[in-house]
């Protein structure tokens, strides 16, 4: 009815669609070129590049190492987190100073924080070790096996943002009604029934959204991967990014990253719209 | 029972907190070392174990085996505020819009339009790395900062989207609907009568916007080159197998001070239930 509605709308839309269309038709465009180093320019190969990823082993296994890492980090993140708010919700000493430290780790760097990561996890002269061995646990070679390197990019993970879900959990039971407690209460539930039965689904929709917002941004993890181990030892720790980012901007294959990439983008929008109607399901009562 | 399980609750609180500040005081010890104190193994306490120096602190503005991170800085400094603030106003005016009017572009209507606001959250950094390369490159905007504002509107703006069209849709209709009657139009409306009410909404966003601007890393390393290093980029060329560990802690202490600030704007926020809204 108002016709200066658009004066509100179109400003902010048209520079992202302009910001974010360009690459990605140029993406597209591009991976059916082979444009590298040698011979750089838009030439027409047709689906050659997906091919070759198809049969790119590399590739799946990368695929398939970061959906094992996401799963991991965000189902540690979200029952760590859950946790974490239930105990500085109410009856405990200094609860706001507890929730400020909490809160910390997500506000920081995450390329920063993982350059200190890298020096404490340093097998001669980094501090984790002499105090795994001081507790009996002993020393373990952190940057330099496959599976401690895993262990270690998930426990870097996990540090930083373990907060966010605290902060969407903490902020949703701050924000539940108190009425379902007193009828728990007069009911005679003990505190597992009560978190059971009240709290949990009460919380089911705020879950869902922290789930699905951590899923999303751990699909992309490179920094951290990129700066702890590079992806080593070997290929143990590469993620789909990581692997990407070499085949483009250290190999300088742009066609084919190029494909590459749009690959892995339709796979994860595929895969979240699935986990989204999942958890959705599964978790929020109404949708039943 | 009920005492055990407070023993345990403490201790779980106790064993938490220890993880989250582990790294600060490693890098805050590292900080004040010197070559050899970083090479005489994991040691903690000054004076008694090593013999603390300001080395790294001083290599904060040049120095051998250090990095001047005055200028890294300020050009972080500059590209998150000045993306926040064009974020944020792009971004308020879409959200008010989606919030209030009816849209239809061909098949879209507002929630479709809203999605792909938000949509764009998605979008992993390494698609959008190469052809925001080609595409600065052929702006001349390469290694610059107007070139890296540009990039960074595009990855704020959802989030400003985000948290304001959820704003907004809480902020009742009848105030605008008394002002239209008024006879102020919508920019007006806008300007006068929701603006000063959406303060609180305005600050979350904006939170969120720095804290996801300054915190980037993968386009300010993909888009720059020595020129218009950024504070993360800076520390990062600081990680070699030969790094100055005392001068890399206190960089990396001093690019994480600013934020660190934030956890307790948010924390007040939170304890007063003003985040409720707005992370929904």
């Amino acid at each position: 009815m108002y016709r200066q509605k658009y004066l509100f709308l179109l400003p902010g839309l048209l520079v992202l669609v302009a910001i974010i269309l360009f690459p990605l038709l140029f993406t597209i465009r591009v991976s059916f070129s082979s444009w590298d180093v040698y011979n750089p320019g838009l030439n027409w190969i047709g689906g050659e590049n997906y091919g070759r990823l198809w049969e790119d082993a590399r590739y799946w296994q990368a695929l398939g190492r970061l959906t094992l890492l996401s799963v991991t980090t965000v189902l540690i993140q979200y029952v760590l987190g859950f946790a974490l708010a239930l105990m500085v919700w109410r009856d405990l000493a200094a609860r706001r100073l507890f929730r400020v430290l909490f809160l910390i780790p997500m506000m920081t760097t995450p390329v920063v924080m993982s350059v200190l990561w890298r020096t404490i996890f340093h097998e001669s002269l980094g501090p984790l070790n002499p105090i795994l061995e001081s507790l009996g646990i002993g020393a373990a070679p952190w940057l330099s096996s496959a599976g401690w390197a895993f262990a270690a990019v998930v426990m870097v993970e996990v540090w930083q943002w373990t907060p966010f879900m605290f902060l969407l959990l903490l902020a949703g039971l701050l924000s539940l009604p108190n009425e379902p407690y007193l009828a728990a209460k007069i009911d005679g539930a003990g505190p597992v029934r009560t978190f059971f039965s009240v709290t949990f689904p009460m919380l089911g929709a705020i879950s869902v959204g922290a789930i699905l917002i951590r899923l999303i941004e751990a699909s992309k993890i490179m920094e951290t991967v990129y700066v702890l181990t590079s992806g080593g030892p070997g290929t143990s720790t590469e993620t789909s990014s990581y692997y990407i980012y070499i085949r483009g901007m250290r190999d300088f294959q742009i066609g084919y990253s190029a494909a590459l990439s749009l690959t892995y983008l339709i796979i994860m929008i595929v895969a979240l719209t699935v986990i989204a109607k999942l958890l959705v399901r599964a978790l929020v009562k109404d949708a039943a | 029972m009920k005492t055990l399980y407070l023993a345990l609750k403490y201790l779980a609180i106790a064993l938490w907190s220890a993880f989250v500040v582990f790294p600060f005081l490693w890098a805050l010890t590292t900080s004040f070392k010197s070559a050899n104190g970083v090479t005489g193994g994991a040691t903690w306490i000054p004076w008694v174990q090593y013999e603390p120096s300001l080395q790294g602190w001083q290599s904060l503005f040049g120095g051998v085996g250090g990095i001047n991170v005055v200028k890294p800085f300020y050009n972080s400094l500059v590209v998150t505020l000045s993306a926040s603030v064009i974020s944020i106003t792009l971004g308020t005016l879409a959200a008010y819009a989606l919030s209030r009017f009816t849209f239809r572009f061909l098949w879209m209507r507002n929630s479709d339009i809203t999605f792909f606001f938000i949509s764009q959250r998605i979008m992993p950094p390494i698609v959008l790395a190469i052809p925001f390369f080609l595409m600065l490159r052929s702006l001349g905007l390469l290694d610059s900062l107007p070139g890296l504002i540009l990039v960074y509107v595009a990855l704020l703006m959802p989030i400003a989207v985000w948290v304001m069209v959820d704003f907004f849709n809480g902020v009742p209709r009848g105030l605008d609907e008394m002002a239209w009657m008024d006879g102020c139009n919508p920019i007006i409306t806008f300007w006068r009568v929701i603006l000063p009410n959406a303060l609180p909404g305005l600050v979350v966003a904006g939170m969120f916007c720095i804290i996801f601007g300054w915190n980037d890393f993968f386009f300010a390393f993909t888009l720059t080159f020595t020129e218009t290093q950024l504070l993360p980029v800076a520390i990062v060329s600081l990680n070699s197998s030969v790094t100055p560990w005392w001068s890399l802690s206190a960089a990396a202490l001093v690019s994480i001070a600013p934020l660190v600030v934030l956890a307790f704007v948010v924390e007040r926020f939170l304890s007063k239930g003003g985040l409720a809204g707005a992370v929904r």
